[in-house]
């Protein structure tokens, strides 16, 4: 449980906010970094998400569960804007990060998605070497400093340096799967994020691997805030410290899949005393 | 051992037979195709043998088949080319990245530009060459029978082909790309200048050098841009009095013309070094989309 008061509040002076008046927009005031409220997503007109509201904490890992087509990655595209890309995708309601409404009119969907990084199911290195890979982001957003130094340090950070120093230069897609995400997660946190936002991050991955990366995600929330969406019920339960679970819901007729939040609690409280009986069956195995 | 619930059957004779009688009629087909052009090759090549030195590159165009030469129509070739080249690489690559980058397929004018550029890839290239006629040599813009109205009128000839295989090449980037570029806080432009572009310039330069190898073999529609069939320099700019050209096919095509047998091997040398030319800018071709194949 985050004790509010003891919650630094977080530096986003860089994300960039002006208001008509000139000024930077006001500092955040409370420890959540996502305050959702009742958000729905449609795709040309069809819902596809309704009515999810919920609160993600800082240097917290909240995982997202919940069967095949209940609208979890959805939302996790929308934290980033990355649905913004989807055309015909339109967003309702309200997502506000650290107290700035994520969609208002004025801010700019990329300068969100240079505070809020992402990483995707399926490894998605560039065709470039390793080092062009991790140095791609800083470059575009003209971060300043030694670009070796940039590198060195992100790689750390993903636990890959020791596995990769020596070969910088070559292409990345002479890695395995698990050092190819590993790479995606280093390339994410080179740009310095505040939030990383994973969507399956090991569902192409084998245990071993898998176990690296849930590692990873432990150390790393020290230092940001992580949104997972998994498949994987053991690793929600392993990792994260609040779980949302997901369902769902075919009430509205034949072909009208629409996402819903069942509930949100923390994660040890989501597996062994839930609220909602549907997230029990759901999470002893009973369907699904 | 038990006895099998189902028995396979086996192939029938009859069907041995029909299998056989297919593959037997489409190699068929292949050899009789292989056969003529294996056959226009040797005549072409038996034809130019004699012919066939160094006084081709250097010698002009002459009355007198001893001493006639291709000089002023290489010279032409290259020429054009490098207009058309320098014409259609910009534009067609700009097109292709609007089409599939930004357009919005669920918008009627985007369609409509689409289903265009396929039909004027397949307009006959003589239409092209009334155009280039009407509107660069005289007409608006009245650049007389010169070395830029030829590229030109082959650039537009060959610009559909440039769109086509463009788009083709940026769509075979897969979209994990894109959006690991713009996750990355990268704009759009930066995602396509940056790693769409890079990606996709094997393809690219494939689909321009594939158009450009169409280009030189073009011969109807600089006939009607004015090609000349006997000059007695190289052009020496792209438009003004010096700027006068001849090509590879239209010299061929002349010479073919003549009744004399000697000015018939020049041709053949002429379609020999035609042919070279394509080869090497198709091996090219090649070669560059199987060094830079990306396995994604």
């Amino acid at each position: 449980m985050v004790n509010r008061e003891q919650v630094v509040t977080p530096d986003i002076s860089s994300l960039r906010v002006v208001t008509p008046e000139g000024r930077v927009a006001a500092a955040p005031t409370t420890a959540a970094v996502f305050e959702i409220d009742g958000l729905g997503v449609s795709y040309g007109g069809k819902q596809a998400v309704q009515d999810v509201t919920a609160d993600l904490y800082r240097n917290e890992i909240t995982a997202f569960i919940g069967p095949s087509g209940c609208g979890k990655s959805t939302i996790l595209r929308c934290l980033n804007r990355m649905n913004d890309l989807v055309i015909g995708a339109t967003v309702e309601g309200s997502i506000r990060y650290h107290g700035q409404d994520l969609y208002d009119a004025k801010v700019d969907a990329v300068e969100v998605r240079k505070r809020i990084g992402m990483v995707f199911q399926k490894p998605n290195p560039f065709p470039k070497s390793i080092f062009d890979n991790i140095a791609f982001g800083p470059k575009v957003l003209g971060m300043k400093g030694d670009m070796h130094e940039i590198v060195e340090r992100a790689l750390r950070r993903a636990a890959l340096w020791d596995e990769v120093k020596d070969r910088l230069k070559t292409n990345a897609f002479g890695m395995s799967g698990g050092q190819q995400q590993r790479l995606c997660i280093a390339r994410c946190l080179a740009v310095d994020p505040d939030v990383i936002l994973m969507d399956e991050p090991c569902s192409a991955l084998d245990p071993i691997s898998t176990g690296k990366i849930e590692d990873l995600m432990i150390e790393l929330k020290r230092d940001y805030s992580i949104v997972i969406v998994t498949h994987n019920m053991q690793q929600a339960a392993r990792v994260s410290d609040r779980t949302a679970f997901f369902i769902v819901d075919l009430s509205a007729g034949e072909g009208n899949r629409i996402g819903r939040l069942v509930e949100y609690d923390a994660t040890e409280r989501i597996f062994t005393n839930p609220s909602d009986s549907r997230t029990e069956d759901y999470v002893t195995g009973k369907v699904g | 051992m038990s006895a099998s619930p189902m028995s396979l059957r086996t192939k029938s004779g009859a069907t041995r037979v029909k299998d056989l009688s297919f593959r037997g009629g489409m190699l068929l087909c292949l050899l009789l195709s292989a056969v003529v052009l294996v056959t226009l090759i040797v005549d072409v090549l038996l034809d130019a043998l004699p012919v066939l030195g160094t006084r081709i590159f250097t010698n002009f165009p002459s009355s007198n088949s001893d001493i006639a030469g291709l000089q002023p129509a290489i010279f032409g070739t290259l020429w054009i080319i490098g207009v058309c080249a320098v014409f259609i690489v910009p534009i067609g690559v700009a097109t292709a990245i609007y089409l599939e980058e930004y357009a919005d397929n669920t918008k009627w004018w985007n369609r409509l530009i689409e289903v265009n550029i396929q039909n004027l890839a397949a307009v006959p290239s003589i239409i092209y060459g009334i155009l280039g006629l009407a509107f660069l040599v005289r007409g608006p813009l009245s650049l007389g029978r010169v070395v830029l109205a030829g590229g030109l009128t082959l650039g537009l000839l060959v610009l559909p082909v440039v769109i086509i295989s463009g788009r083709e090449a940026i769509r075979a980037v897969p979209p994990s790309i894109r959006e690991g570029s713009m996750a990355l806080g990268a704009t759009q432009w930066q995602t396509i200048y940056k790693q769409v572009l890079p990606a996709s310039i094997p393809g690219i330069a494939t689909g321009v050098i594939l158009a450009l190898s169409r280009a030189i073999g073009e011969t109807a529609p600089l006939i009607v841009v004015g090609a000349a069939t006997f000059i007695t320099f190289n052009p020496n700019g792209l438009v003004g009095d010096g700027a006068g050209f001849a090509a590879l096919p239209i010299q061929v095509f002349s010479w073919i013309s003549q009744p004399q047998e000697e000015f018939h091997q020049l041709a053949a040398a002429g379609i020999v070094l035609l042919l070279g030319l394509l080869v090497c800018m198709n091996g090219f071709a090649i070669y560059l989309r199987n060094r830079y194949e990306n396995k994604w």
